[in-house]
């Protein structure tokens, strides 16, 4: 059965706001949602980031003297869920997946335009209500993983507040899965095959899957722990006979997914990037598929890995800890495609592309300490230390933040019409990669000292070396200023950038910069082979169009 | 072999962008979405299967739970199933009389269900509280019976829908109908399941 649709969605066009307008509206177009992601994303960076800081300037003396304890405890937990859930996650996914994933499946808008734009809308209030329930006898204090019987104890409305927030988050993010899983699937060209498409579709096809079988799971964990704290219920209360185990074994049957939530698209987005900027095919397209499906599918069975301290019974420890050291192959394989992907490349060295090369640097270290912590005796030794914060900073930092800064060095054209000034994007990214690496190198040394996470106060041995990281926490704060500068400028007097700057072979570089309403002024082109650069046929075609 | 087909080649050019024709897969994205619901679903049943194996409640909290209620309950649904099932037939046929009829007497069905679920409540010797067992029954329960509710509403809304002459469901426009009708079959599916983990097991 065949359906009419009006792609522009019900209000009359008339009646839609335009100019910057649009992008407080209700629009159904697929690009304004993605950009609309991407800004609500960055606000909400800035604050996760100044509440980061926080942490770091109390973390400069071993006492708590900038801070009390309480309102330390909120910060952190404020911290962890506005970087994941309002940040990563939306950006990696939200933002550059509605604005590429209709170009490159040749569509014109999202499968479902009006869940998208619920999906987007979800997001500003329960951000929102997270930051508002501070003001309100306090946020959450039980960290993003919220495990009971800590947030059954710490005040209730903060940690209602929390829950509420999550729930519709990811009920946002379900939806955002749905309509991408269909787009993807549906919603292509006609003649244009699942495997000739860019690998963003395929690593977002893969997230998709992960949020539509995982997140649902949070969700009904969540409504327990809410009956626990309103209704005085037992589930994960062990003094009304109930299990905290049980809510550690379903919290990270999603939350270690979320993980994967966060940089599988980033894993896309570089390999979109890669090519572009060294002008060579993707190396090894099908393993890079098949690579990506393996990790959801491991992604799915390593969640214990995080409570090898919670008394889970050896045989659990022995399934989880190999699961877990299984996931290295795909992830390496991806890592040497990269790799071989630049070797012997004609490598640009713009700000998109050092981003993506600070990415792979970064997240070949955090992947190391990652198969580390998989191994259960040194897990023992150093869980719930600084070198896990260690850890995830360098997959979720030196990872996804590392890839959305290159994606927007990348895309920036395309979504403006204007040039970025490369050398003060190259300026970003030193400040930013040595600050970086100065706030979490050091750290892993003191998590394998023995310095705690999430303590307001720490031995002061450890004094010199939280200086050392709170300045390269410093740096990273200051990173951001010359980064705004640049859009600021950019947008207001940058140069033109024309349809395709970067001479890309990719769908959404086939189209006008911005692109217009419906992504194409005729049909849309049907590329069949979006990573063919540098090959001979190719440029004899091009020359014989001219 | 180009990769690139430029926009002359293409087959149909010349097309009227305002309105674009695809298939019909807003069934496709209401299945994502129950798969999704089902996890949640998912999520309690290994909840309270774990709870079972490793919280053991003591011998006062163990309550033999009476089954000639629930077993009434599965029938109902099941049935409801089925005549959901022929009023689509008649939706086919166009005989929008008889297919409210059977819509009508599907949502009675899904009413009754929820009044002796009721009945059960009322009757049962424990409270939400009382233990991990009575939690973990009432919130499985519950939610399901909120799937019922909203199901039985919507299809008392389909059923106001397919009047003649002035309804908006009818053969041509059947996907309101067929998305309740999975959703629906959906409910009942999960019921299924949780009679037998809750009840028999």
């Amino acid at each position: 059965m065949t359906i009419l649709v009006k792609p522009s969605g019900s209000p009359p066009e008339k009646l839609q706001p335009t100019g910057w307008l649009k992008y407080l509206s209700f629009s159904l177009d697929h690009k304004v949602i993605g950009l609309q992601y991407l800004v609500c994303g960055f606000l909400f960076y800035l604050i996760g980031g100044s509440l980061a800081g926080a942490i770091r300037v109390e973390l400069i003396s071993p006492l708590s003297d900038f801070m009390p304890r309480e309102v330390y405890n909120q910060v952190l937990t404020l911290h962890g869920t506005i970087m994941i859930f309002l940040w990563i996650v939306p950006v990696v996914n939200g933002a550059f997946g509605n604005y590429l994933i209709p170009f490159y499946v040749g569509a014109r808008d999202m499968a479902f335009p009006r869940l998208n734009a619920v999906a987007f809308w979800l997001i500003p209030p329960s951000g929102l209500m997270l930051i508002t329930s501070y003001f309100i006898n306090g946020a959450a204090q039980s960290g993003w993983t919220a495990y009971p019987p800590l947030s059954i104890t710490t005040p209730a409305a903060g940690q209602i507040i929390w829950i509420l927030s999550v729930l519709l988050l990811g009920g946002s993010s379900i939806f955002g899965g749905i309509n991408f899983i269909a787009t993807i699937l549906k919603l292509r060209r006609p003649g244009l095959k699942l495997m000739q498409l860019p690998m963003y579709c395929w690593a977002m096809l893969g997230t998709s899957i992960l949020v539509v079988l995982s997140t649902p799971v949070l969700a009904g964990t969540l409504i327990l722990l809410s009956f626990d704290i309103v209704a005085h219920t037992g589930f994960f209360n062990p003094s009304l006979g109930g299990n905290v185990i049980v809510y550690q074994h379903l919290f990270w049957f999603y939350s270690h997914p979320a993980v994967y939530i966060m940089v599988l698209p980033a894993f896309g987005l570089v390999s979109e990037i890669l090519p572009i900027h060294s002008r060579k095919p993707l190396f090894g397209y099908t393993t890079m598929v098949f690579s990506i499906m393996g990790i959801v599918v491991l992604g799915l069975v390593v969640w214990a890995h995080h409570m090898f301290t919670s008394g889970t019974p050896p045989w659990m420890r022995l399934f989880f800890t190999i699961a877990t050291a299984f996931i290295a192959v795909p992830t390496g394989i991806k890592f040497f495609n990269w790799v071989a992907t630049l070797w012997g490349g004609k490598i640009a060295l713009n700000p998109a592309m050092l981003f993506s090369c600070g990415f792979i640097i970064n997240f070949v270290l955090g992947g190391i300490t990652g198969v580390a912590l998989a191994q259960v005796p040194f897990d023992v030794h150093v869980h719930d230390t600084y070198f896990v914060v260690a850890h995830f900073h360098y997959i979720v930092y030196g990872g996804s933040v590392f890839v959305i800064f290159s994606s927007i060095y990348h895309w920036f054209p395309k979504f403006t019409g204007k040039m970025l000034n490369e050398n003060l994007g190259r300026f970003h990214f030193i400040i930013t990669f040595i600050g970086f690496n100065l706030c979490f190198a050091p750290q892993h040394w003191l998590g394998l000292n023995g310095m705690p996470r999430r303590v307001a106060e720490y031995d002061p041995q450890f004094q010199l070396i939280n200086q050392l990281s709170s300045v390269g926490a410093l740096l990273m704060a200051l990173s951001t200023l010359p980064f705004l500068w640049n859009i600021l400028q950019s947008i207001l007097y940058g140069d033109d950038a024309g349809d395709n700057p970067w001479n890309a072979l990719t769908p959404e570089w086939l189209t006008s910069s911005p692109p217009p309403v419906e992504n194409w002024e005729g049909e849309a082109p049907l590329v069949l082979e979006p990573y063919g650069y540098g090959e001979k046929h190719l440029n004899k075609t091009q020359e014989e169009k001219k | 072999m180009t990769s690139i087909v430029p926009k002359e080649q293409s087959s149909d050019s010349k097309k009227d962008l305002s309105t674009e024709e695809h298939e019909d897969f807003r069934l496709f994205g209401l299945i994502a979405f129950l798969i999704a619901d089902g996890m949640t679903f998912a999520g309690f049943f290994a909840a309270y299967l774990t709870f079972k194996a490793v919280n053991p409640i003591g011998p006062d909290a163990i309550y033999e739970l009476e089954l000639p209620l629930p077993t009434l309950n599965t029938v109902l649904l099941l049935v409801s199933s089925f005549t959901f099932h022929r009023a689509g037939k008649f939706l086919e046929k166009n005989e929008s009389k008889q297919c409210q009829k059977w819509l009508l007497i599907t949502g009675a069905l899904g009413v009754a269900f929820l009044i002796s679920q009721m009945f059960e409540y009322f009757t049962l010797p424990f409270g939400l509280t009382d233990n991990l067992f009575a939690s973990t029954f009432y919130a499985l329960t519950g939610f399901h019976g909120l799937h019922v509710t909203l199901g039985s509403i919507m299809i008392m809304i389909i059923w106001w829908q397919t009047r003649i002459p002035s309804g908006r469901v009818n053969n041509e426009n059947k996907f309101p109908f067929e998305a309740v009708e999975l959703y629906w079959h959906f409910v009942d599916g999960i019921w299924v399941v949780l009679f037998i983990i809750l009840y028999l097991l």
